[in-house]
């Protein structure tokens, strides 16, 4: 534990750089530059859920009802590594896994130790040590760095360009046509909120019934129907698309939200697993559109910390410390477990998963894979700043 | 800082712009008193609009080119080619366009939003909204000629300027009203459009702008009141041979339209007069106990709440006899009322509340304020588009439908993408309603998944839906 602490204190200098191994091939890499997309799940995603450690001798006794069965059965995990399994919703990136597409970083953090939501996000966006006020992200300035300045453009798949994106390098966005409804989980918040507001509370309840109705009944419990959140693969096509086009950008930003299962999250189904295979069918979108360019792809998949070991009182989880994170794409050489796996046995403030690694060293070997950067250059020039 | 200083900017006010609360703290209620009397609180820049006349000719040489193209139709060669036309017709919208802009944006960026919140109370009250071709280009001319520079005076000249302003007589049928034994009549007895008496202005100014329609009048009243403002109307080309020296566009009054005789209103008779017999009968309906009572009652409702206490409504009444319907002091007596400063917001803002404080609340700038059109429109509350004379509705059974909260709850979201570039979600709270946000709403935004959705809740809470 001394060890480890000691390797977060010191921050990306005390890091083993052969950690995530390092990768040299790239060398030779190929004049224009490959594509890189950053995938951020907002909210926090349940590390536990989406990677399950179904090996650690307390991860039963620790995840109660949640806990998922080791592969095998009809609702077992995809195998990964020994003792480490996949959501049964995740069909395509255990497809990757197994063509050594994939790799996965669990026990991952960004240096952000408090549990709030938006600072979280920020931090993981800055890719700084501690939050500045300069407000630029790491892949802005990772796009700086490519050599031919006309490649130095990254697109937002939103309405607005998120924080990672922000900064010198040129940047545009992409937003569907039609603003996207508010989405359930906003209105459950307000339903929770107009409690003791009878003229606010009946109109909201009022409205949500009537979309119910509208939406043919075929909203699961725990979900209002309206604007549901799993419409990440429409996103994820147009991104392919304006990534896949004659000069287009070579990085793409797309924010999936929804993740905040502090109620009923479910184990192999239910909520959670609902989400997960949005984000499944959003990956396989992302591969089929971008066609061959999907060769020289690296994808990094994060989110801003991981939730709670143990599950509350209302069958969720609650803002926890160490998450996973995934790397994936044609660009990357995968199929492998990358960092160190802290183990379940002893909690961070008897909580969390110990946020044994950090989460901008795979970052820095997303840009690599799809840039041909220099990792080193990456790390000292992006995440020290 | 007090809550006094959120009620002066939120409930008076068109809602906190960042600083505000800060900056009015130190005496909210001098800072409202400041604002009243001022008349460059009330004026808006309009450099690049219309005066009502101008309006009216745009208006004009559309017409003209679409009722010559009407005639020409079935020829083969156009007498007005379609980009002509095309171009007429966006001066008239451009006229509308243009007017929107100005008033959102001033509502959005003054320092003296009480000024405003003031101006367009009496706007609602005297409601001249867009209805068809022939209202569209004027309802901002209106407001910026008739009701702006006499909302600190006293209620009988606003009550003339506004129900004699050229918007007003075409958008309640004045300009066509013609006396049934006026000299034009006479001389048209005959034709086939023997034009006649309409009776709708007369009728809406005791209804609705002055007695109320429990007011204690009569259907009688009614017409004699209609034939003294006959003469009354819009100098259009039509016109032209009745009144040589008119100004295209603006009010007149034409002796050969006005029926002659004396009139009886109230059980008051009115002797011949021409123009100033109906002057004179305005005059009388503006110091109509009845008329205090009622302006009394829609100013507390619009400012404290849907159903106001009946001190602070004999309060309002008082001054409003008192001064001889003097404006200023009855804007001062409301601030003055403990009744308007309890601290619970009760009254629900309007979509135009709720959008404008918004966008103050952002901080926005002028430039950023154009889009909003389409807003209002999708909320329901298009400027100058109230579905009667009777203006929009004031109360909150209005606006709080089901759906139109969901409209709100996904505009907040649109609006959040915008401000959550700026702002954190808690510091937004926090500068847009001081001590006014409460635990409860605090919690529910810290604890949100993504800075968007934080102020998404913080646009909806119930402190920031009331004022």
């Amino acid at each position: 534990m001394t060890n480890r602490r000691t390797l977060l204190t010191a921050g990306l200098s005390g890091l083993s750089l052969a950690m995530l191994g390092g990768n040299a091939s790239f060398a030779n890499a190929p004049q224009a530059p490959g594509k890189f997309v950053f995938i951020i799940l907002r909210g926090a995603m349940d590390g536990l859920t989406a990677v399950v450690p179904y090996g650690d001798p307390a991860y039963r006794a620790l995840r109660g009802a949640i806990a998922l069965d080791a592969p095998g059965g009809a609702a077992g995990v995809l195998p990964l590594v020994e003792g480490f399994g996949l959501h049964p919703a995740l069909k395509e990136m255990h497809g990757l896994w197994q063509k050594g597409q994939m790799s996965f970083l669990h026990a991952a953090a960004s240096p952000y130790r408090e549990r709030s939501h938006f600072d979280a996000q920020d931090m993981l966006e800055a890719g700084t040590p501690q939050l500045t006020s300069a407000r630029s992200g790491w892949m802005n300035r990772a796009l700086a760095m490519l050599p031919n300045a006309a490649n130095q453009e990254g697109v937002a798949i939103g309405r607005t360009i998120p924080l990672v994106l922000r900064g010198p390098a040129k940047t545009t966005s992409w937003a569907p046509p039609l603003a996207p409804e508010s989405d359930g989980d906003t209105l459950a918040r307000l339903s929770d909120l107009y409690a003791g507001d009878a003229m606010l509370s009946n109109a909201l309840a009022m409205a949500i019934e009537t979309d119910r109705i509208a939406d043919g009944g075929t909203m699961t419990s725990g979900d209002t129907g309206r604007g549901r959140q799993g419409a990440y693969a429409p996103l994820a096509s147009a991104a392919a698309r304006i990534l896949a086009a004659p000069s287009g950008p070579a990085g793409a930003v797309l924010s999936f939200e929804g993740w905040d299962t502090h109620a009923n999250q479910g184990g192999a189904q239910g909520q959670l697993a609902n989400r997960l295979e949005a984000l499944d069918v959003a990956i396989k979108a992302l591969r089929e559109g971008l066609g061959p360019v999907w060769a020289n792809t690296s994808v990094v998949i994060a989110t801003e910390f991981g939730r709670t070991v143990r599950v509350n009182g209302t069958g969720g989880t609650d803002h926890g410390t160490g998450g996973v994170s995934f790397l994936l794409g044609g660009a990357v050489k995968g199929g492998r477990m990358l960092g160190d796996w802290p183990s379940l046995s002893r909690l961070y403030e008897d909580r969390d998963l110990v946020p044994a690694n950090d989460v901008r060293q795979l970052f820095a070997q997303g840009l690599t894979n799809a840039w041909g950067l220099d990792r080193q250059a990456v790390l000292s020039r992006v995440f020290s700043a | 800082m007090s809550l006094n200083a959120v009620i002066a900017a939120n409930r008076f006010g068109l809602g906190a712009r960042p600083g505000d609360l800060k900056k009015l703290a130190l005496d909210p209620k001098a800072w409202l008193l400041s604002q009243v009397g001022q008349s460059q609180a009330t004026n808006i820049r309009s450099d690049n609009l219309l005066t009502s006349a101008q309006a009216f000719e745009a208006l004009q040489d559309y017409q003209q080119a679409r009722a010559a193209q009407q005639r020409a139709a079935a020829s083969p060669s156009p007498a007005v080619s379609f980009d002509e036309r095309v171009r007429l017709a966006d001066l008239v919208n451009q006229t509308t366009g243009r007017e929107i802009e100005a008033r959102i944006q001033h509502a959005v960026t003054t320092t003296a939003p009480f000024a405003e919140r003031w101006v367009q109370f009496w706007s609602n009250h005297f409601t001249m909204a867009a209805r068809n071709l022939q209202t569209t280009p004027f309802p901002g001319s209106f407001e910026r000629e008739a009701i702006r520079p006499y909302v600190w005076g006293r209620f009988e000249d606003l009550l003339v300027k506004a129900d004699t302003h050229v918007g007003m007589l075409i958008y309640l049928d004045q300009a066509q009203s013609i006396g049934p034994n006026s000299q034009a009549a006479q001389n048209q007895q005959g034709r086939r459009r023997a034009a006649g008496l309409n009776e709708n202005l007369a009728r809406e100014i005791l209804e609705l702008h002055t007695l109320g329609a429990d007011g204690g009048y009569s259907q009688a009243d009614v017409t004699e009141f209609a034939r003294a403002l006959t003469g009354w109307t819009v100098a259009g080309p039509r016109l032209r041979r009745l009144a040589q020296d008119a100004k295209i566009g603006t009010t007149i009054f034409v002796p050969a339209l006005h029926e002659p005789g004396a009139r009886v209103v109230l059980g008051k008779s009115f002797p011949p007069a021409g123009e100033n017999q109906a002057l004179a009968i305005l005059s009388h309906l503006a110091r109509q106990p009845s008329v205090a009572k009622r302006i009394a009652a829609k100013v507390a409702q619009h400012f404290v709440a849907d159903d106001p206490p009946a001190a602070l409504v004999a309060r309002l009444e008082a001054s409003f006899r008192q001064s001889g319907g003097d404006l200023a002091a009855l804007a001062k007596t409301l601030i003055q009322s403990p009744e308007a400063w309890v601290p619970e917001a009760s009254k629900f803002k309007t979509p135009n509340d709720f959008l404008i404080s918004t966008m103050r609340a952002s901080g926005a700038n002028a430039a950023s304020t154009q889009a909003l059109r389409a807003t209002f429109e999708q909320l329901g509350q298009t400027p100058w588009r109230a579905p009667s004379p009777k203006g929009w509705p004031d109360v909150a059974s209005e606006w709080a439908a089901p759906d139109a909260i969901l409209k709100r709850i996904d505009w907040a979201n649109l609006a959040a993408d915008v401000i959550g570039e700026s702002f954190q979600p808690i510091a937004f709270a926090e500068s847009a309603l001081g001590p006014a946000l409460t635990d409860k709403t605090r919690t529910a935004i810290s604890r949100a998944q993504t800075a968007r959705q934080g102020i998404v809740l913080a646009l909806m809470s119930p402190e920031f839906q009331r004022r």
